[in-house]
């Protein structure tokens, strides 16, 4: 379970060596816009966090340095204490991603795709077939591993990414909204082997969702992201209960306990933000529903 | 809510080989220095050739225009005899033109393969692995070379069916194969910057129809250096195709050719080719 969020707040992401994910004072500007803006935020070894926010929060933004996609311009990165801007292959081999996009190749076998990432992370021949195996069983797929990608459903497409994620032993999971455009039955699937993974390596997962209710029941802790910066942090019941006590000191709620949703409005605000998100942004989300749905 | 383990991955090896993914724990072995490179090279040129097994409708596909090119203009032009070709027929002449021009329309448009594959999160993925990225950009165009080498062992059976006379000789057809080679790497990697520079699909397929024939018919694919007007010698001299060209008729047929100028150009434009490409793919990951 998760500690208390007030002995280590947003404030403290400074914090050790030993934390999975470190940001501190992380900024970057696509031109005018600061898609973050001193962004503070530590992930604990071992836990799931979700990194939620509207569209145009900085979330993706926040994930691309964190993968060493983009350059660190002002602020740190660590991953298990090694800089991203500076120790890029050695954070990389810490990391196992999974797009938002569906990014299996159709117009290979599931195993071929898992074998692609099991030769670029430098797994030995000699245990090569065995890993992608294991790492093909790890998420049901054993079954389906010869057939092309472009016959698997949508459910089985994100569970061969993160098998092809899986493959190298990754201590950090990072999973970029993993189960949108997916029905409730496939999303859980996704969960459940993500969960399951986890459980038996131990290792670290930090995803971003836009679905409140994923949130609240599969990560550990969750930080809330609007214009750049965490703007909450604790675990989804903290929360809840923080913004309940807030309403009845402002006399402002009832007596039901809020949701995570009512936290993310309280945070994010209801109206209408002109500048969430681009159209590529939009595209892309439209495509990957479209192929998983 | 989950469980958070407090134990660090190693000391969970136990639960993971309990559930049959004890090596899902154990991070390989990295390879350093210079076996990065092959390594990458070796994965990518193997999804090509996957990708291949399964659908070999692209390579027939393909293979039509060559054919044609052989069939009515080589063998027309042959019965012409208009262009000079040193006393041999004119098929014989054209066909390593045609096998070099094949593998060039196949690498040059390479580049609409990695839009795809940033448009796809494909990109993203492969940037996100321990793989630099010139290793990135060599092992994709040694794919592409790998794929037009396929492309071009077709164009040489169709061109040997034709009754062209081509050398069997392993070793000029293993030169052959790495001047195919050398040559799409050159031209998969200027497909690549130019996709780092226009960014989207659309615009890199009306770029690429643009500058292919140009390149084709600035070259000595179809007619010698010597007949061309003064500029169009120049065209031709600053070509990376005139190279390869030249390369593979001294090769198959035995005709005059400079093979370590060609190849020595060759090599340098593919190299620098990696390098552009290299430092322009940053902007297809953002």
């Amino acid at each position: 379970m998760t500690e208390d969020p007030a002995d280590r707040t947003a404030g403290d992401a400074a914090a050790g060596p030993a934390d999975a994910v470190t940001c501190a004072g992380l900024v970057h500007t696509f031109g005018e816009t600061r898609a973050v803006d001193g962004l503070e935020l530590s992930v604990r070894p071992g836990e799931v966090f979700g990194l939620l926010g509207p569209n145009g929060a900085g979330k993706t933004t926040a994930i691309r340095c964190i993968t060493t996609l983009l350059p660190v311009p002002a602020g740190t990165v660590r991953v298990f204490g090694r800089d991203a801007a500076q120790e890029r292959m050695a954070v990389r081999r810490l990391l196992g991603y999974v797009p938002q996009q569906l990014s299996a190749d159709a117009a290979l076998t599931g195993r071929e795709n898992v074998t692609l990432f099991a030769r670029v992370f430098d797994v030995p021949r000699r245990e090569r077939a065995a890993r992608v195996a294991q790492a093909l069983a790890a998420v049901d797929l054993t079954e389906a591993a010869d057939r092309l990608a472009n016959t698997y459903s949508g459910g089985m497409v994100r569970r061969l990414e993160l098998a092809q994620a899986l493959v190298s032993a990754p201590r950090l999971l990072i999973l970029d909204e993993p189960t949108i455009g997916l029905d409730p039955i496939a999303r859980t699937g996704v969960w459940d082997h993500i969960n399951a993974v986890r459980a038996a390596t131990g290792m670290t997962v930090l995803v971003t969702t836009h679905y409140m209710d994923e949130a609240d029941q599969y990560c550990d802790r969750v930080g809330l992201m609007h214009r750049g910066r965490i703007r909450a942090l604790g675990t989804p019941a903290e929360l809840r209960q923080g913004l309940g006590e807030r309403r009845r000191a402002e006399g402002t709620g009832g007596d039901a306990l809020p949701t995570l949703e009512d936290v993310f409005r309280a945070v994010a605000g209801s109206g209408l933000d002109e500048s969430s998100g681009d159209f590529r942004d939009v595209r892309s989300t439209r495509r990957t529903a479209h192929r998983v749905g | 809510m989950s469980e958070a383990p407090v134990a660090p991955p190693t000391a969970s090896a136990d639960p993971a080989r309990e559930r049959g993914i004890g090596l899902l724990v154990q991070p390989p072995q990295p390879r350093a220095g210079w076996r990065v490179l092959p390594a990458r090279v070796v994965a990518m040129c193997a999804v090509e050739l996957q990708k291949l097994r399964h659908d070999r409708t692209e390579l027939y596909t393909r293979a039509v225009q060559p054919a044609l090119w052989l069939l009515i203009f080589g063998q027309t032009f042959t019965r012409i005899h208009a262009i000079p070709t040193g006393g041999i027929p004119y098929i014989d002449f054209m066909a390593p033109g045609i096998i070099a021009q094949s593998a060039m329309f196949i690498a040059i448009f390479y580049g609409i393969q990695i839009i795809w594959e940033r448009d796809a999160g494909v990109l993203n993925k492969l940037l996100v692995t321990p793989t630099p990225r010139s290793a990135l950009i060599t092992g994709k165009a040694f794919a592409a070379g790998v794929k037009s080498l396929i492309q071009a062992v077709v164009v040489i059976a169709i061109a040997a069916v034709l009754g062209v006379a081509l050398t069997w000789n392993p070793l000029r057809l293993l030169g052959v194969g790495a001047a195919v080679v050398l040559g799409s790497a050159f031209f998969s990697c200027l497909s690549m910057t130019i996709a780092g520079v226009v960014l989207s699909r659309d615009r890199l397929m009306g770029i690429g129809q643009a500058i292919t024939m140009p390149l084709f018919f600035g070259s000595n694919a179809l007619y010698p250096v010597a007949v061309m007007p003064g500029w169009l010698q120049a065209v031709s001299r600053a070509n990376p195709l005139s190279y390869q060209v030249d390369a593979l008729r001294g090769l198959l047929l035995g005709t005059p050719a400079h093979l370590a100028a060609d190849f020595g150009v060759l090599l340098v434009a593919a190299a620098a080719g990696i390098a552009a490409a290299s430092s322009l793919l940053g902007r297809l990951a953002r």
